[in-house]
């Protein structure tokens, strides 16, 4: 279900919270930005990917084949992420008919201390 | 908060050379697993260049380039045009980035994006650009995006 950038950087699934997926990414050289901590880019990537996976776990949910297409995505680089796992987790905020808003976050330690937020925003289209 | 405080480039006597940008990059992981390099520039805009590589693809309808490689060179082209107003490779870190993807981007190809510094203060700066692959009338995607900027040496 991951596409061909989350083996790039190393995001895979990891586990469960109740019916939305948990993705996670080990911190290897090639995804550091400044010394010692994650690249914006690659949190960015992670938190699309789990964005993404909420909406493809549950709009199959409701009998709905859909096409997703990334309109926006702001993000919000609350701390330093350091260099240890990362997980990220999607909320469906509303997935309406044609348009999906997702708010996703990342931690390290604790669900407790996000280190980066996002929404997104994805245009819907019949699969 | 005045102009004049702003260490611009030239003031300080730093001077913008892109071989050294790309070496810049290239020490970084992330950016030397993406690729991102210099492209061009002008007074007061940056390009970096991230060509194709099947490891970018994403999974969306548009089959083509993941949204996280976007964002990661759209982040890089922004902090690079701060760089240049900066005057030098100082350390910062972003504080938000909004990309909005104006169309589907075009399959297998190499993405350019363009940003410029457009607001700076001693402590935080602002940057906007595009990403395109062919034209910059044609742009894939628009970012805006805010860093803090920190004391300390350079990359």
């Amino acid at each position: 279900m991951l596409p061909a950038y989350a083996r790039l950087i190393g995001i895979e699934f990891d586990h469960w919270n109740g019916d939305v997926p948990v993705l996670t990414v080990d911190y290897t050289p090639n995804i550091c930005g400044n010394p010692g901590t994650f690249h914006g880019g690659a949190l960015g990537g992670l938190l699309e990917l789990a964005a993404l996976a909420a909406l493809r776990v549950s709009l199959p949910e409701q009998g709905r084949e859909a096409a997703l297409t990334p309109l926006s995505s702001t993000i919000e680089y609350l701390r330093s992420a350091g260099e240890q796992r990362t997980y990220a987790i999607g909320q469906i905020v509303r997935a309406g008919r044609r348009l999906a808003n997702v708010r996703a976050s990342a931690w390290q330690d604790s669900r407790d201390k996000l280190v980066t937020t996002a929404i997104f925003n994805f245009a819907i289209s019949p699969g | 908060m005045n102009d004049r405080e702003i260490p611009l480039a030239g003031e300080t006597g730093w001077k913008f050379v892109p071989d050294e940008l790309d070496a810049v990059l290239s020490n970084i992981g992330h950016n030397a697993l993406l690729e991102h390099r210099y492209h061009a520039h002008g007074p007061d805009w940056i390009e970096l260049a991230m060509p194709w590589q099947d490891g970018l693809a994403g999974g969306g309808a548009i089959g083509t380039i993941a949204s996280g490689p976007i964002i990661a060179l759209m982040d890089n082209a922004a902090g690079t045009a701060v760089w240049l107003k900066r005057g030098g490779y100082l350390p910062q870190v972003t504080i938000d980035l909004r990309v909005d993807h104006l169309r589907p981007p075009i399959r297998n190809a190499m993405l350019i994006s363009r940003c410029e510094c457009y607001r700076m203060s001693p402590t935080v700066a602002f940057a906007r650009g595009i990403a395109y692959e062919t034209s910059a009338d044609d742009p894939a995607c628009h970012v805006t995006a805010a860093f803090m900027l920190l004391e300390g040496e350079g990359l």
